[in-house]
């Protein structure tokens, strides 16, 4: 009895606690970057950090601004966004492609799995050296360096999406009478489809550290050269303006990506992988 | 061919090898479906009856016999086949899932709206036409699943334990919905399960088939009168004898699955 009397009562407690509580969380959420912000001031102006490494917030938003004003960290950011994008296309087109052949097709697999899995593992910025032999300091390298990257998480992922495409799907194709290329367009690309975006998703992730790896060490414009060259010349609140470039960049980025992601498969409810 | 025979086979054999061992899945099957019947195929797990509707479906080939389908309209597709598993295809609405087999045919998207409209109407579906199937329940994927391959209109309507994974009082309505929408359009169906009750509710004709390897054991004339109504049609003594009928030589099968089983372990 005394038990039943306690349920009752928690219970209505806790609706309006819960309540409470998610306000609360959206508070401390938007709450405590503002706090490390007036901190990092206040330290600043206190001088108990080095302003040469952590100007305060306030230096760095007015630098941020004359920047963009200039029009100086715009042009940056055009030429590395072009730079990544036009990569990773050239990574993931082919990717998504001979991935699903290879999904597909056993023979291929097998002919084409030792070189993917010798090549895989190793850091795409350790063969920027080679690139830069193969294609020089001019654009073609940045583009090939962002593609090696993207070109190997796309087509694994790939692979692995049609072939956790479940066996029925494609029995019931060939009982319906779906050719080879329409269970193609049917079955094999749809049923890959949330796994190829899982790659797409992280090989963007790796675009953007790669075209900064590959501005910072051989090329004279980019964001990546921006940063590195601000950090040689100590122009350190520059540097941090960049940063938050690349912070928007990826943030923003991530959102299309979603968007993307609930256009392209419906099918997927609501929750986002 | 006799006349009004749709499906023969004779002798038919099936040997899979797994692992290095030789598996006899069937053996010397012979037995016959007759136009515009409904005709069950009922045998303990593992005796071979899903290996044989997937040979009717094309989807494997026989290692022996022969397996005849007479074709009456070769515009029509040979068969069409209701998945025992989750079979409509996630990425696809119910109205699209539905109007598959037309649009592999090539049929003009006019033409496949106004069939898979009335089939969505058949099943109950009509108003979950947009919907995708992670928003429906298994019961609903299954309806859709029926009314894909009835929308083909083929020569054989194979299904394979079709309502086997719904709880019970679903698959009653579903078995109700089928009865329905198989009366107005006595198609020939072969139909696999491994409950009597359900043969019999069903059926014209229910085949028993012997553990593995499989072969036909018996058959049994289902003389239940039609229209059927799947409730009442259970309590009257009619029902109760056929079920005796299936089961007596059904019985001494899983018996000896049984001991199949326990000898192979």
């Amino acid at each position: 009895m005394t038990v039943k009397v306690q349920t009752a009562r928690s219970q209505r407690r806790l609706g309006p606690a819960r309540m409470g509580g998610v306000a609360a969380e959206r508070l401390i959420s938007v709450g405590s970057p503002i706090l490390l912000l007036v901190l990092w001031e206040a330290l600043g102006r206190l001088g108990l950090v080095d302003v040469r490494f952590f100007p305060p917030p306030s230096a760095i938003a007015g630098t941020f601004a004359k920047l963009i004003a200039s029009g100086e960290l715009l042009d940056q950011t055009r030429i590395s966004l072009g730079r990544v994008v036009i990569g990773f296309l050239i990574g993931a087109v082919p990717g998504v492609v001979l991935g699903l052949v290879m999904g597909m097709s056993r023979i291929v697999r097998a002919a084409l799995n030792p070189m993917v899995g010798a090549l895989y593992p190793i850091p795409k910025s350790a063969i920027l050296p080679l690139l830069l032999l193969i294609f020089g300091i001019g654009e073609p390298s940045k583009y090939a360096i962002v593609a090696s990257g993207v070109f190997f998480l796309v087509l694994l992922n790939t692979i692995a999406g049609v072939l956790s495409i479940e066996p029925v799907y494609l029995d019931v194709g060939r009982n319906f009478g779906a050719g080879r290329l329409q269970a193609f367009w049917t079955i094999a690309l749809p049923g890959a489809l949330p796994l190829v975006f899982t790659g797409i998703r992280l090989a963007w992730g790796i675009a953007l550290i790669l075209i900064v790896v590959g501005e910072m060490f051989a090329s004279q414009s980019g964001l990546g050269y921006f940063i590195n060259n601000m950090y040689q010349t100590f122009q350190v609140e520059k540097m941090y303006a960049g940063l938050i470039v690349m912070s928007v960049i990826g943030y923003v980025s991530f959102l299309i990506l979603d968007e993307l992601q609930r256009w392209l498969i419906p099918w997927r409810g609501a929750r986002a992988v | 061919m006799n006349d009004g025979v749709r499906v023969a086979a004779r002798h038919l054999g099936m040997r899979f090898s797994l692992r290095g061992a030789d598996l006899v899945a069937l053996d010397d099957v012979n037995l016959q479906v007759r136009d515009r019947e409904f005709c069950c195929i009922v045998g303990p797990s593992g005796c071979g009856k899903s290996t044989f509707i997937r040979i009717l479906a094309g989807l494997e080939r026989q290692t022996a016999g022969e397996l005849h389908v007479e074709v009456r309209d070769p515009a029509k597709p040979l068969t069409a086949m209701v998945f025992q598993e989750q079979s409509i295809f996630p990425w696809m609405t119910v109205e699209e899932n539905v109007g598959y087999g037309l649009r592999m045919r090539g049929v003009h998207a006019s033409v496949r709206k106004r069939v898979v409209d009335h089939y969505l109407e058949k099943v109950g579906l009509a108003h979950f036409a947009r919907a995708y199937p992670h928003q429906m329940s298994g019961g609903m994927k299954q309806r859709a699943s029926v009314a894909r391959a009835f929308a083909t209109d083929p020569e054989i309507l194979i299904m394979d334990e079709p309502f086997a994974s719904v709880d019970e009082q679903t698959r009653a309505l579903l078995q109700e919905e089928l009865l329905r929408v198989w009366e107005s359009d006595r198609k020939t169906v072969v139909y696999i399960t491994h409950s009597i009750d359900e043969a019999l509710v069903l059926g014209d004709r229910v085949i028993v088939m012997s553990a593995r390897p499989g072969r036909v054991k018996a058959e049994i004339a289902v003389t239940l009168p039609r229209p059927r109504s799947v409730y009442d049609l259970k309590s009257t003594p009619e029902f109760s004898e056929l079920v005796a009928k299936v089961w007596e030589p059904l019985r001494r099968e899983v018996l000896a699955g049984y001991g199949a089983l326990g000898a192979a372990s």
